[in-house]
């Protein structure tokens, strides 16, 4: 007995993690290039980081290319998530949940996408978008109604507030919520909806008052089973295959009463305060495609020889390890102060949108260099970097557009100097 | 230290703070990650387990560490997977690590100090690190219990006070029927550690580790063994291919090397 029978077991257990893979992915399943001095997290940040990456790397990454292939999210995985306890990082321990704050969550989301892109944005979606604006605005009744089975991952949760004609202009929706005895009538579509093929609980977004713009939109808690309520099929899409996405349809769907999320013709606050956190968490998917496209390439270029040499030690390869490097890191800086700020109870509206904006540009940029460093080999889907090109694509039009995360920093200044008469 | 009273288990778990088994290994490594060691892992698994499977039968699992500060870590890690509470034999980080016969020792001074005393001990058959194999069978040696050692199996009996075990030898599976208190080192097919979840490690803060030294207990920890030299086995050289087994046999006599 040996230390080479201990490396037999490694290769064994990783050889069973990650099956029939090519050699590079089989050596680094468990091992990142994570910067860890550079990213100042506390003792307890710090073990909680390490707990979801075991997590992600024994369950989620194994999974990730099959879940990209057949493009169907692994019913199991939610309530493995509830177990391991990520569906509630900052809902309160009433609820089953974690008490922790939005940078623990950002990390949690930042270890599933380097698992697996579209795992971390359906989960995301659940455990940020529903379960939060749950946690965050509902009443007692509500949280207790809705929370334990989405904390646990028992039940499934989504938000719905894009139509196919309202995107950027989300204030424009027009899905109505007609008043009616004992509660309201629902009519109209939504469009895009992460979750919305399995969710049980949605959160949803009308028009209470249509022509009165943002100060007419209620938000509200739809279940699945309500009548008048139903999706049509999967979307086909270009990456975040696995995330299953869907149209929702409600035709005189009939909500009560004490499933209005807020205040009713309030819905706005409720959407526009959300959108902020959202895009702080979700800054972590970007960082996380970032890292497993890092990790990947910069293995390979050092196992693949032409000339005699590994490709990596050619300058131009050099300057794209570089570039690579040098951008994820930056990103992370980013996300990681802004992240600081808002547990610190400063959330900055320029500083959330400029998180994943500038995580989103970067997190393109170095897929597809590191899809570029593979060679002939990035361009096989044997080899996953180019699914993380294709995944690190949605999050310039998902969760806002770079456009519009352009628009609301700039405006922020606008008003800010208008304001102050300099 | 007698055993427990008829119907409860106290167990113990002893465990080690080493290298991460994914990190490259050379000869005189940085230590780039640690890790509880995979066995040992194993042994807070099968602890566990028996928790499951008897209940309110397991009084206690308690999880024991000599190593540096560090090492508390290692216990917080076990007490996530669900041990109760920790023991850590705190030694300073410029001391060389201790030796399976000093371990041994102060493993048995922790037993003796355990009021409610100690029903079954569970390690891990060797450390990744040194590859030793003797703490478990030392610790039965100088308590005079029984050892069940490499198990793949094991089957506890409360109320007959006994436990059979199945052990890996060469030559297949081998059964045995033991009494307790017993000690018994894990194999690598005991059981698939399971990983902390994230409300787990936030209990595993509020329990309790008790720190103590070596002088504490009575033991000297001085190592008895001294490393001469380490290094790195020879590079692989390229092997030739043969056509047919004739070749292949000319070659090996050819090497030296005779049929037996």
């Amino acid at each position: 007995m040996s230390v080479s029978s201990a490396l037999r077991f490694a290769l064994r257990r990783q050889a069973r993690r990650v099956q029939g893979a090519p050699l590079v992915q089989r050596r680094h399943a468990s091992t990142s290039l994570y910067n860890t001095e550079l990213a100042g997290l506390t003792e307890e940040q710090t073990e909680f980081r390490n707990a979801v990456t075991e997590f992600a790397q024994k369950e989620v990454a194994p999974r990730a290319a099959e879940i990209d292939k057949t493009n169907t999210f692994p019913t199991d995985l939610w309530e493995k998530m509830g177990d391991m306890g990520l569906l509630g990082i900052t809902v309160s321990p009433d609820y089953g949940g974690l008490s922790l704050g939005y940078f623990n969550h950002t990390l949690a989301m930042e270890e599933l996408s380097r698992a697996s892109g579209s795992v971390a944005l359906s989960y995301g979606a659940h455990s940020n978008l529903c379960v939060n604006q749950i946690h965050r605005w509902g009443t007692a009744e509500q949280k207790k109604k809705y929370l334990p089975d989405l904390v646990s991952g028992k039940k499934v949760g989504s938000l719905a507030m894009s139509e196919s004609g309202s995107g950027s202009d989300v204030v424009s929706m027009r899905l109505r919520a007609d008043k009616v005895d004992g509660g309201y009538k629902l009519t109209g579509n939504k469009f895009w909806i992460t979750n919305g093929p399995t969710a049980s609980t949605l959160v949803v977004y009308a028009k209470t008052e249509p022509t009165k713009g943002s100060k007419g939109i209620t938000a509200f808690i739809i279940e699945k089973g309500f009548a008048g309520f139903s999706t049509h099929q999967k979307l086909d899409k270009f990456g975040m295959r696995g995330s299953d996405t869907c149209e929702l349809v409600f035709e005189d769907c009939f909500v009560p009463e004490e499933n209005v999320l807020g205040e009713v013709n309030r819905g706005a606050a409720v959407l526009m305060s959300g959108l902020d956190l959202e895009r702080l968490v979700l800054s972590g998917g970007p960082l996380g495609l970032m890292q497993a496209a890092f990790d990947y390439a910069v293995s390979y270029v050092h196992e693949r020889q032409q000339f005699g040499q590994p490709v990596g030690t050619f300058q131009l390869m050099q300057g794209k390890i570089a570039d690579m490097y040098v951008a994820m890191n930056a990103s992370r800086s980013y996300v990681y102060a802004v992240a600081r700020a808002c547990d610190a109870g400063s959330v900055s509206r320029r500083d959330c949108a400029g998180a994943i904006l500038y995580s989103t540009e970067k997190a393109i940029e170095v897929a597809v260099e590191a899809q570029q460093c593979l060679g002939g080999n990035g361009y096989i889907n044997d080899y996953p970097v180019g699914r993380i090109v294709r995944d690190s694509r949605l999050y310039a039009v998902g969760a806002g557009t770079q456009e519009i995360r352009r628009m609301l920093i700039g405006r922020e200044f606008n008003e800010q100097f208008k304001n102050s008469g300099l | 230290m007698r055993p427990t009273a008829s119907r409860l288990l106290n167990i113990l778990v002893p465990i080690k703070r080493t290298i991460d088994y994914a990190v490259k290994i050379r000869v005189n490594p940085d230590q780039k990650g640690v890790d509880l060691n995979v066995k040992h892992s194993m042994a807070v698994e099968e602890a566990v387990r028996l928790r499951e499977k008897l209940k309110d039968a397991v009084k206690s699992i308690k999880v024991v560490t000599i190593g540096p500060p560090k090492s508390a870590e290692t216990l917080r890690t076990a007490l996530a997977m669900g041990a109760d509470s920790g023991v850590h034999v705190e030694i300073p980080d410029s001391a060389p690590p201790p030796e399976p016969l000093g371990v041994a020792k102060a493993l048995r001074a922790v037993i003796e100090r355990q009021k409610e005393g100690v029903d079954l001990v569970i390690l891990g058959k060797q450390a990744i690190d040194d590859d030793s194999s003797q703490t478990g069978q030392m610790l039965a040696g100088l308590l005079g219990w029984p050892q069940a050692t490499f198990a793949s199996k094991l089957v506890v009996d409360i109320a007959k006070k006994e436990a059979s075990v199945t052990r890996e030898i060469d030559g297949g599976l081998e059964e045995l029927r033991c009494r307790l208190p017993l000690i018994v080192t894990t194999d690598l097919r005991l059981n698939e550690p399971r990983y902390a979840s994230l409300p787990n490690i936030m209990k595993a803060k509020k329990k309790p580790i008790e720190k103590i030294t070596p002088s504490d207990l009575g033991v000297d920890l001085t190592p008895r063994v001294e490393t001469l030299k380490v290094a790195e086995p020879p590079k692989r050289v390229g092997g030739g291919k043969v056509e047919n087994v004739d070749e292949l046999i000319a070659k090996l006599k050819e090497a030296g090397i005779t049929a037996v």
